[in-house]
């Protein structure tokens, strides 16, 4: 069980266990706020509001400096995820093949907008401006995995393949 | 440092030994991946057990005919080396019979052979003479392809790590001299000379220095860098380790974009390899240098690629750049001086310490030396990563290596510099590139990426695209950029669906001077530039969206619409059937007709007509 450094309070879940131990390893490092949201939201899954106040307090950071890099980067997320992250690059080689096409099909698909999430969470729907694998327009990347080459018609049988 | 030398000679030995033996090599860079290469990888060990064959499976990184992806390499003992593209798994039996078993190319899927000291097959053309390949110089990109990225013995046994051998018996001053005469200028966009920079650092007062590579690569159409870093890491590491030992620093940070888990990956193998076998962190090879390399990952903001926002993302902070001078050469990461380059920069290092400045200087133009490497995107029929002289023109990396444009059609532009560059036409193809006349045309080098566009792209709605991208991702620190680019953008916009008023020409050159002069770093000064360069040389088509109400290139959906040549539709059906909201109607062998009230203008209709009975106009 860890106990918290500030309040002395126990914590519980393990991802709340996690979340001390990732606290100790930066807490005297620097520039580390943001190695500690990237871990934090790893662990989470995204970046609830009470994860916030305790990083803020662990790093002795104040709240706004730390909601306001959270809010900077597109990394972030305030608001719970998809189990699966589907991201459709929008960039100049896939614009110019037809990624529009590719992310409209896959609105209609799932039934949400850009930057929404099935009601399930199974999948988060987002639009990328890069993922640097323009050789093979129009692509899109789900979790860690690049697909190219597509055409509007692909899209059912690849989100099959993700559960 | 004998500990090195002893144990290069080994290696090379097992490498010779490696390459001596039937092998296959499947090409596994991010593009390979994503185009089914782990999948071929699985045939390939499949087939290869249930024949029980003798025969040495490896993978390498991007050869840089993303085109032909995913890539296979066979080759056989003091034979020729065959390079196979679109190797899918079902084709892996038919090569592993054809060229490992009956010992004879399938040359129908062949793209090229490297022969080194074996005689060339007949019917597939030799790399160097290839078309893709015959005109580009490969230095920075030389193991891409070729080595394993995330063995330190390939890199070791093909010159890696001699580079800092040489430089720590060197003088600090003669290496940064040996940058300077080589005439590196940086490969990030800038172009700033390297030698210069380093100069600057070394100078700089201060015992605590830092070496920040920036691998922060967003530019849409770019991926130089990420094949770099995938398929070469540890030249990534020697140049960072040589330009610590030159300028006096013992810690460096590569500030990679997060969508890059591949690169983060290979990069971190590398570091503790290296790290084991002495060659980074304290008292490397005996010459009491240390130095240490960490990755910081972004966390997803384009303008974390302009030097001092990412020096603030390392800090932890929001990623806005900072107002110079200081410049980061005295006052960078944690306000100490900085050595910041660009990872391509980096990779080149090692190229110029072992062969010297004077060899790099007899590549390229008077004042771009070298070579640079470009991704060969958008409507060509070669996509992928090339390396070429300075001084080529893009009409050469256009008709010679990407293949000419795709299908046939009219080149019209092709984007060099991503956001930050511009769109240039058919008459400046002959255009040499390098720093200064791509500058000069209105464009930049950027970091390397390279769009084409052919005639049916509408040059309006693609500085709307970059517009949009720019005007995104502005920090918002400064209002030209801020307030600039979104009025920039709301002009375009207006105009795409058919608003513009004649004034919006003049408003737009304006508002991109303004802009251009005012903003405080280089996302913002460089915002304006695809308006710019299309405003220069496309002002016809900016015209006809504004007086004529006419979209060209047919890409505007507000000012399109879809017609049914009478004469030439045949009544079959198919597009009536394609139609998503019911738009067009008519009997079986009639002519149909489109209802321009319900078309949406989405253009599903005219790929399913045979008859090209569809016009949109």
């Amino acid at each position: 069980m860890a106990v918290c450094k500030c309040t002395g309070e126990h914590v519980d879940s393990p991802q709340d266990v996690e979340l001390m131990e990732l606290l100790g390893h930066y807490r005297d490092y620097d520039g580390g706020l943001i190695p500690v949201l990237q871990g934090a939201q790893e662990i989470y899954g995204y970046l609830p509001a009470e994860v916030l106040e305790k990083i803020s307090q662990e790093l002795s950071i104040p709240f706004s400096e730390v909601f306001g890099v959270v809010t900077f980067y597109a990394q972030f997320h305030l608001k719970p995820r998809g189990r699966n992250i589907i991201r459709v690059c929008l960039g100049t080689a896939c614009h110019v093949l037809g990624g529009s096409k590719i992310f409209t099909a896959l609105q209609d698909e799932l039934g949400v907008e850009n930057g929404g999430t099935t009601e399930d969470l199974r999948f988060t729907l987002e639009s990328v401006a890069c993922i640097g694998a323009c050789g093979l327009a129009p692509c899109i990347m789900i979790n860690d995995d690049t697909h190219g080459r597509l055409i509007p018609s692909d899209m059912k049988k690849i989100l099959e393949q993700y559960e | 440092m004998s500990n090195l030398e002893q144990m290069r000679s080994g290696i090379e030995e097992s490498y010779k030994g490696k390459l001596d033996r039937a092998r296959i090599v499947v090409g596994l860079g991010t593009c390979g991946i994503a185009a089914g290469g782990n999948k071929v990888m699985e045939a390939i060990k499949g087939e290869v057990s249930t024949q029980g064959l003798d025969v040495d499976i490896d993978f390498t990184s991007c050869i840089g005919m993303c085109f032909a992806e995913p890539v296979v390499e066979i080759s056989l003992p003091g034979a020729s080396s065959v390079i196979y593209g679109g190797v899918f798994p079902e084709s892996v039996s038919k090569l592993i019979a054809g060229h490992l078993i009956a010992k004879t190319p399938v040359t129908e899927m062949a793209q090229i052979q490297i022969p080194g000291d074996a005689s060339p097959y007949e019917g597939i053309p030799v790399m160097d003479k290839s078309g893709y390949y015959a005109k580009q110089l490969r230095s920075v990109t030389s193991r891409l392809g070729r080595t394993n990225p995330e063995s330190i013995e390939d890199y070791i046994a093909t010159g890696g790590y001699a580079a800092i051998e040489k430089a720590i018996s060197m003088d600090r001053l003669d290496i940064i001299n040996e940058v300077k005469k080589s005439g590196l200028r940086g490969r990030g966009g800038g172009g700033f000379p390297t030698g210069t920079k380093w100069q600057f650092v070394h100078d700089a007062a201060g015992s605590k220095k830092y070496i920040v590579c920036n691998a922060d690569e967003g530019d849409p159409g770019a991926f130089m860098d990420r094949s770099v870093l995938e398929g070469d890491p540890h030249a990534i590491l020697e140049g960072m380790l040589i330009a610590g030992y030159a300028i006096g620093s013992d810690e460096g940070v590569i500030y990679c974009r997060a969508e890059y888990p591949l690169a983060i990956k290979r990069l971190n193998l590398a570091i503790e390899k290296a790290e084991e076998m002495g060659l980074m962190g304290e008292n490397i090879l005996g010459s009491g240098f240390n130095f240490t390399v960490r990755i910081k990952a972004g966390a997803g903001a384009f303008v974390c690629g302009e030097e001092t926002a990412l020096l603030n993302s390392i800090e932890g902070k929001r990623g806005m750049p900072r107002v110079r001078p200081p410049f980061p050469a005295h006052k960078g990461l944690w306000q100490k001086p900085t050595c910041l380059n660009n990872v391509e920069t980096f990779a080149n290092i090692p190229f110029i310490v072992r062969n010297g400045g004077d060899w790099y200087a007899a590549m390229g133009t008077e004042k771009s030396k070298g070579s640079k490497v470009f991704c060969l995107t958008g409507k060509i029929n070669h996509t992928g990563l090339c390396e070429v002289p300075m001084g080529i023109t893009m009409g050469e990396i256009l008709n010679d290596i990407a293949g000419g444009v795709l299908g046939g059609k009219k080149f019209k532009a092709v984007q060099s510099g991503g956001p930050s560059g511009g769109c240039l036409p058919n008459d400046k193809l002959d255009l040499p590139i390098d720093y200064d006349s791509l500058i000069g045309a209105g464009a930049m080098m950027g970091s390397g990426g390279l769009v084409f566009m052919d005639e049916e792209t509408c040059m309006v709605d693609v500085a709307k695209f970059f517009l949009n991208f720019t005007q995104l991702e502005s920090c918002g620190k400064c209002t030209p950029c801020r307030e600039g680019t979104k009025r920039l953008l709301e002009i375009l916009e207006r105009i795409c669906v058919g608003a513009g008023v004649p004034e919006d020409i003049e408003t737009l050159e304006r508002l991109a001077k303004v802009i251009k002069s005012s903003a405080l770093c280089a996302l913002g000064q460089t915002a304006p530039n695809p308006v710019m360069t299309t405003l220069r040389y496309f002002r016809d088509e900016y015209e006809a969206h504004i007086v004529d109400k006419r979209c060209p290139a047919g890409v505007c959906p507000d000012l399109l619409t879809f017609c049914v040549v009478k004469d030439k539709c045949v009544g079959c059906g198919l597009c009536i059937k394609a139609c998503p909201v019911n738009a067009i109607s008519g009997e079986k062998k009639v002519a149909h007709v489109i209802d321009g009230k319900a078309c949406i203008k989405c253009g599903a209709c005219v790929p399913t007509c045979k008859f090209n009975a569809i016009i949109k106009a």
